[in-house]
C-alpha cells in the first residue's frame, strides 16, 4: 500500500520518482544516483514547497547590485565593492553567532550592546595600557571581575568547559595588569563575550526567563555598563595599535589572497568532491555528480575571479596610492563560516542544536541535555559578538559610547534573517549570515551612494527585513500545512 | 508458549493522595503482541511510564529476562533494551529519518558524526520492518504523513537491539490505510522476537493483532488473557466493569478501592 508524501505536494519529485517509488523496494532509490534533471525538478518542488533556502537572499542581493549598478556609476567599482565587505563585515559576524541562537527560536537582543561592552573594554585597555583599574574605577573595576568569575562558575556548573575557561581567563587578563597589546586586547574582548553569553544563557536556560525578557533588560543594562565605563571618555581611537586599525581597514598582500582562494575556495571544491565521491562508494544518497562537478567549478571560477579582481590596484587615485589585496575581513569571515558550519553540519553537538530548536521535548526524551545546548547558544553568540566588536571597532577607527547600539542588533538579526534562518527555529545556516549581511550591506552602501539620508535609508532597511520575516513566516505556514 | 521477556509484580504507584497502580502484574512474552487496555485514566500510561524509568514505582518487582531489575531512568530502561514510542511521536520536524533515527545517539567516527554508517544502519533496519512507503532516508520528517511518522518512531525503537517495545496508542490519529500499516509494522516486531505492548482503545485494533490483552480498570489488572479467548463485548466489559462473567476482578463489594 502506498502512502504518498502529502506535505508539499511537490516534494514527491517529478513524475518518474513518484512513480517508481512505491515499486522499488527497500530503499533502493536511496542507492541509485538521481539524474539532474530529477534532482533540479526536486530543488523546484522543495522551493515551491517552501523551503526557500538562500534563494530569496540571492535573488535580492542579483537585484540590488543591478539596480544600484545602473544607478550609480560609483557602486559597481572595486573599491566600493571592496569596502563594502568590510562596511558589513562587523555586523555580519554578530549576525553569524545569533544564528545559533535563532536555530533555538531563542532571540538574543543584547548581542549588540554585548559587543559594545567587550568593545569597550578592548579599548579602555588599549587606552591605559592595560590598567582598567584606574579608568573604571575600584567598584565597577571589581563588580566587573566578580561578573566574569560568576559567569564562568555558571558555566562549570553546567559543564560548558570552554565557556568557563575564556570568562575565568577574561578574569585573569584584567586583573593580571599586563601592559596594552592588540592581541591580548583581542583575546580580552572575547573573554568578556563568553562571560557574557554564560550569564544570559544561564538566565535563559535554567531561570526559565523567555530570552526576549532577558536580553532586552541585558541590552539596557550592557548600554549603561558602556557609558559606565567609557562614557566620560569620548572617542576612544585604537588608531594607534596599527594591528587592531588593520583588521578592517587594510588587506592581505597578493600572496596572501591567492592563499586564501586557495584555502577557502579550493578548499571548499576538495571538500565537496572529496564526500560526493565518498557518498557514491558507500551506495549512500547523494546528489547528481554533474550538479556536485558544477557547483564545485563555480565557486572555484567566481572565487579567482574575485581574488584576481582583489588584488588588482583599486585605488580611487592609482598615481598616488596603491590599494589591492583581500581585505582581512574576508578571511575572518570566511574562517568562522567554516568553522560555524562544521560545528553546526557535522558534530553531535550541532545535530543536538537542531533537534531542540526543532522539538524540545523530543530531543529531551533522545537523552539530550537540553539545558546546556540552550545556555551553550548564548556563549556562542556573545562571543562571536565580541569578535565582531573587534571588526567594526576596527572599522571606525575608535570606540565611544555608543558602541554596539543604535542599528547593530536590527542589522545583526536582520542579516541572520534575510539569509533565510527562521525566527521560529530549528532551520537556519551559518552561510545566512553571511548572505543576509551583505544584502543588508549592499543596501547601505547603495542607497548611501545614491545620496539618501539616514531617514530613507532606515525605512528602506527597515522594510527589507519585514519582507524578509514575511517570507520566513509565509514559507513557515507552507511547509507546515498538510 | 513465548518465555516471558518482562514481568511486573505487584506494582503500586501514588501520585500524593491519588493512588494510581494497585499491585499491578503484567507479563510480556517475546514474540507476542500484547495490549494494554483500560478506560481513560485506569493507569495505561502510568504503567507504560513506570516500566520506561519515567516515573519511579513506590512498590513492586521487575523481572527482566527472569532477572529481577531496577531502572530509575529512562536511559536504563534503553539500556536493558526497553523503548517506549510515545503518542505524540517525539520526532524533529527539521531533521530528516536518519538523524530522527539516531537521535540522542549518534554514531561518530573520530568525534565526528558517522553519517555513512547511520544512513545504512537506518536503511537496513527500515528494509527488516519491510518499510517501502518512504522515498529516501533523507527526506525530512515535516514531509512525511502521520503514517510515515509513526513508522519512523517505531523503526526508531527497534534500532538499538532493542527487545521490549511499548508503544502507546500508535494508530490513535491515523486514516483506515495508514493504521494498517502500523499495525502490519507492530506484528513484524513481535515476529522479529521482540515483546511488544500495544495500547490502545480500538478494540478492532486490538483483536486483529495481539496475542494477549490485558484490561486495566482503575489501577488494577482486571485479567490478562489469550486474545482467542476472549470476545469482543467482554473485552468491552473487563474495560467498563472491570469484569465478565467469571472473568476479571471479584465484585467491587469484596474488592473495596
Amino acid at each position: 500500500m502506498t502512502d504518498s508524501p502529502t506535505a508539499p505536494p511537490a516534494t514527491s519529485a517529478g513524475p518518474g520518482v513518484a512513480d517508481t517509488g512505491s515499486a522499488i523496494s527497500d530503499f533502493g532509490i536511496d542507492t541509485t544516483s538521481r539524474s539532474t534533471g530529477e534532482a533540479l525538478r526536486d530543488y523546484v518542488g522543495r522551493v515551491r514547497g517552501g523551503e526557500l533556502g538562500p534563494l530569496p537572499a540571492l535573488l535580492g542581493l542579483a537585484i540590488l547590485l543591478v539596480i544600484f549598478s545602473s544607478l550609480s556609476g560609483n557602486f559597481f567599482t572595486l573599491n566600493n565593492i571592496a569596502n563594502l565587505m568590510s562596511q558589513g563585515a562587523g555586523e555580519t559576524i554578530i549576525a553569524m553567532g545569533i544564528v545559533f541562537v535563532l536555530l533555538l527560536g531563542e532571540i538574543d537582543l543584547s548581542a549588540g550592546t554585548a559587543s559594545g561592552v567587550t568593545a569597550a573594554v578592548l579599548a579602555l585597555h588599549l587606552f591605559n595600557d592595560g590598567n582598567l583599574l584606574k579608568p573604571m574605577g575600584t567598584a565597577v573595576y571589581y563588580a566587573f571581575v566578580i561578573v566574569l568569575v560568576v559567569a564562568a562558575l555558571l558555566a562549570a556548573f553546567m559543564r560548558i568547559w570552554i565557556g568557563a575557561v575564556f570568562a575565568i581567563a577574561g578574569a585573569g587578563i584584567m586583573l593580571s595588569g599586563l601592559g596594552a597589546n592588540p592581541w591580548l586586547e583581542m583575546v580580552l574582548a572575547v573573554c568578556v563575550g563568553t562571560g557574557i553569553g554564560c550569564l544570559t544563557g544561564f538566565l535563559v536556560s535554567k531561570v526559565g526567563m523567555p530570552s526576549f525578557v532577558v536580553t532586552l533588560a541585558l541590552f539596557i543594562a550592557w548600554y549603561g555598563v558602556i557609558l559606565q565605563i567609557i562614557g566620560g571618555l569620548g572617542e576612544l581611537s585604537i588608531r594607534q595599535s596599527p594591528v587592531l586599525f588593520d583588521v578592517a581597514n587594510s588587506n592581505l598582500d597578493a600572496l596572501g589572497s591567492w592563499i586564501v582562494f586557495v584555502a577557502g575556495a579550493g578548499g571548499f571544491a576538495a571538500v565537496v568532491l572529496f564526500r560526493h565521491f565518498r557518498r557514491l562508494n558507500k551506495g549512500l544518497v547523494a546528489q547528481p555528480t554533474t550538479l556536485v562537478v558544477v557547483k564545485a567549478i563555480v565557486v572555484l571560477a567566481l572565487g579567482a575571479g574575485a581574488t584576481y579582481l582583489l588584488t588588482l590596484n583599486r585605488s580611487p587615485n592609482p598615481d598616488l596610492t596603491t590599494i589591492s589585496g583581500v581585505p582581512y575581513v574576508v578571511p575572518i569571515i570566511l574562517a568562522l563560516l567554516v568553522i560555524g558550519t562544521f560545528v553546526l553540519d557535522r558534530t553531535r553537538y550541532g545535530r543536538h542544536i537542531y533537534a531542540v530548536g526543532g522539538n524540545r521535548e523530543a530531543a529531551r526524551r533522545a537523552g539530550i541535555n537540553v539545558d546546556k545546548i540552550r545556555m551553550s547558544v548564548f556563549v556562542i553568540c556573545s562571543s562571536v559578538a565580541a569578535v565582531g566588536a573587534i571588526v567594526f571597532s576596527s572599522k571606525v577607527g575608535e570606540v565611544d559610547g555608543t558602541a554596539g547600539n543604535g542599528n547593530t542588533l536590527l542589522f545583526a538579526v536582520g542579516a541572520a534573517v534575510i539569509g533565510g534562518t527562521s525566527l521560529f527555529g530549528g532551520k537556519g545556516r551559518v552561510r545566512d549570515a553571511v548572505l543576509g549581511g551583505a544584502v543588508l550591506a549592499t543596501v547601505q552602501n547603495g542607497l548611501g551612494l545614491l545620496g539618501f539620508q539616514a531617514a530613507p535609508v532606515n525605512i528602506i532597511t527597515g522594510l527589507v527585513l519585514l519582507v524578509a520575516a514575511a517570507v520566513d513566516a509565509l514559507s513557515r505556514r507552507k511547509t507546515i500545512a498538510h | 508458549m513465548n518465555e516471558p521477556i518482562l514481568e511486573l509484580r505487584g506494582i503500586n504507584k501514588s501520585f500524593g493522595p491519588v493512588h494510581v497502580l494497585h499491585d499491578v502484574d503484567l507479563t510480556v512474552r517475546a514474540g507476542e503482541v500484547t495490549a494494554l487496555v483500560g478506560d481513560n485514566g485506569a493507569g495505561k500510561s502510568t504503567l507504560v511510564k513506570c516500566i520506561a524509568g519515567i516515573h519511579g514505582m513506590d512498590s513492586g518487582e521487575v523481572l527482566f529476562e527472569g532477572q529481577p531489575v531496577h531502572v530509575h531512568n529512562p536511559r536504563q530502561a534503553a539500556a536493558l533494551g526497553i523503548e517506549v514510542v510515545y503518542q505524540d511521536l517525539a520526532l524533529c520536524e527539521n531533521l530528516d529519518i536518519v538523524q530522527n533515527m539516531f537521535l540522542g545517539r549518534e554514531r561518530t567516527d573520530n568525534g565526528l558524526l558517522d553519517e555513512a554508517a547511520m544512513e545504512l544502519a537506518a536503511r537496513k533496519t527500515l528494509a527488516s520492518l519491510s518499510v517501502r512507503t518512504v522515498k529516501s532516508v533523507r527526506t525530512l520528517v515535516s514531509a512525511l504523513s502521520g503514517g510515515q511518522r509513526q513508522t519512523v518512531a517505531i523503526a526508531k525503537s527497534v534500532l538499538w537491539d532493542s527487545k521490549v517495545v511499548l508503544l502507546d496508542e500508535p494508530t490513535a490519529a491515523l486514516g483506515v490505510a495508514q493504521t494498517r500499516q502500523v499495525l502490519d509494522l507492530v506484528r513484524r516486531l513481535a515476529e522479529q522476537g521482540l515483546g511488544v505492548v500495544l495500547i490502545s482503545h480500538n478494540m478492532n485494533d486490538v483483536f486483529e493483532v495481539s496475542d494477549r490483552i490485558a484490561t486495566l480498570f482503575l489501577g488494577r489488572m482486571a485479567a490478562q488473557l489469550p486474545t482467542k479467548d476472549l470476545t469482543h463485548s467482554q473485552v468491552v466489559e473487563l474495560i467498563t466493569a472491570g469484569r465478565s462473567g467469571d472473568l476479571g476482578l471479584a465484585r467491587p463489594d469484596v474488592a473495596t478501592v
